[in-house]
């Protein structure tokens, strides 16, 4: 293994392309920590926004106007302003007023670190998104549908999670899919609020070692990668739900 | 100094000389073709980069730039850098000339052409609460200290001190996150810390540490600009011998560092 990392400081001196990360050891901890804190946002955040995307698109279909204007003002305030005006605004105005409590340096910090700020936000974020790409599905589904489950005695609640849900599901995989991909590509700003995340490491890396453009190079690839990974997921996700005759 | 003479009666005899023939195009040509001289400064450090109340870039670098101009009897355009830009955008061109507060190190020789004499000397300090009664930088350990993205020293207060960095991209957020408890002290310039001090609106805070890693700044042009780099170093040494430093420190309200004060005495 060291032989292999070697390689890369080798690779440094004969052709000046310099990947720190690789040969440097603290380097390297850096940007292990930095991918595995993107990969936990990018988790966390996909799966609150989901379920933040189906509890919002219900309570859209409640019988009553407030707790549908609720939600409504909520998607047009997330969906409606830039996620890192968001992320500055959480961790910035919000965070200064909610309660603080004593750290174990000695001193007094907010309840909500910076990565907790981050989930809230991006989770908001995408969610908004969401509720609208359920309701979507949810009016995909047959009125008769519905109709033959009132008759059979469902309650409001059984239709949604037993009926309308999964067969909306099948239909809003694919701009579900889309927006969990801008998701994970937006948890890149949370650097701006120090998330020690890939892009905030990456950053640290070609400040000290001036390798720019190796390191772009390197973020290139490693969204591609992480993003094919969750593409991927979802696209076997969407093929196990199949159901022979319904949207297909 | 022996040295320094010669070396002075060489830079003059390079300006002369280059003025006298200008045959190809350089960065100065362009310069007074273009009838202003573009140059990086930041935005975000008080006293030697910051935003006057109308908006305006003022302070210690920005006049030191402007006597560049002046000079070179052309207009001056101030383009706001920090850390993690600067050296890019002096590479791509987007600045004639840098002063922005850039430490000195051998690996940004490299990218970018730093005139010697340096200009200007900060080490590293932090600013903490008084409160957290720290004394040594091993009191750091485990702690999360604000910092700036880009920084230097940011390695190597984590690696040396055990210190947790939480960098952000401008000294805005750095003391509003330091002022909201989401760190334990703020590692910075000891030579924006000590304004820091001062302000009543950060009474309770104290710069508690012995400064580590005084450190030269450099001005920069871009790589292969000889000429200008030449010109930068002529006029870098007038304005130590003249005292344009000291006056500058004295009129932002910086006591005099001992860097400008030895320099001038040189």
């Amino acid at each position: 293994m060291e032989a292999f990392y070697e390689w890369f400081r080798i690779l440094y001196e004969d052709t000046g392309i310099n990947l720190p990360f690789m040969y440097d050891e603290y380097d390297r901890g850096r940007i292990l920590n930095g991918l595995w804190a993107t990969i936990k946002l990018s988790a966390i955040c996909v799966l609150f926004s989901v379920i933040i995307g189906m509890v919002g698109a219900w309570l859209q279909g409640s019988p009553w106007k407030t707790t549908r204007r609720i939600v409504n003002v909520y998607i047009q305030l997330f969906r409606n302003t830039p996620p890192l005006v968001q992320l500055y605004f959480f961790y910035f105005a919000v965070g200064i007023l909610i309660p603080r409590v004593e750290n174990d340096w000695g001193g007094t910090s907010p309840l909500i670190d910076s990565f907790g700020w981050a989930v809230i936000s991006l989770s908001f974020f995408a969610g908004a998104f969401n509720v609208e790409i359920f309701r979507s599905g949810i009016e995909a589904v047959p009125k008769s549908t519905i109709e033959a489950a009132k008759a059979l005695g469902f309650s409001r609640l059984q239709i949604y999670k037993d009926i309308t849900l999964p067969l909306a599901l099948r239909v809003v995989i694919p701009s579900l899919n889309n927006n969990l991909v801008n998701l994970v590509k937006t948890t890149t700003l949370a650097y701006a609020i120090a998330v020690p995340e890939l892009l905030y490491e990456s950053n640290q890396i070609w400040s000290d070692n001036v390798n720019v453009t190796e390191m772009m190079l390197f973020l290139l690839v490693a969204y591609f990668v992480l993003v094919g990974i969750l593409v991927w997921a979802m696209n076997f996700w969407d093929r196990s739900l199949k159901i022979p005759g319904f949207g297909q | 100094m022996q040295l320094n003479f010669v070396k002075r009666l060489a830079i003059t005899a390079v300006i002369t000389a280059s003025t006298a023939t200008a045959v190809y195009a350089d960065v100065i040509d362009d310069i007074k073709e273009r009838g202003v001289i573009r140059v990086g400064v930041k935005a975000d450090y008080k006293p030697y980069g910051f935003r006057d109340t109308d908006g305006s870039i003022v302070g210690i670098e920005p006049e030191l730039a402007k006597d560049v101009a002046d000079m070179l009897g052309v207009d001056i355009e101030y383009i706001p850098v920090v850390s993690s830009n600067r050296m890019q955008f002096l590479e791509q061109g987007k600045v004639d000339l840098m002063i922005a507060t850039m430490t000195d190190k051998p690996d940004r020789r490299k990218v970018v052409s730093i005139v010697d004499p340096n200009y200007y000397s900060s080490g590293t300090n932090i600013l903490a609460l008084e409160s957290l009664g720290l004394k040594e930088w091993s009191d750091l350990k485990g702690k999360p200290v604000c910092g700036i993205q880009g920084a230097f020293y940011n390695k190597a207060t984590s690696q040396n001190y055990g210190a947790k960095i939480v960098a952000f991209k401008g000294t805005a957020e750095a003391y509003a996150a330091l002022k909201a408890g989401n760190c334990a002290a703020f590692v910075y310039d000891d030579s924006a810390i000590v304004a820091k001090t001062k302000d009543p609106e950060w009474a309770g805070y104290e710069m508690p540490l012995a400064t580590i890693d005084d450190a030269p700044w450099g001005l920069a042009v871009q790589l292969g600009e000889d000429k200008f780099h030449a010109m930068m170093s002529g006029i870098i040494i007038a304005w130590h011998k003249s005292g344009r430093i000291l006056d500058l420190e004295t009129k932002w309200g910086v006591t005099n560092t001992p860097f400008a004060k030895t320099m001038n005495e040189k």
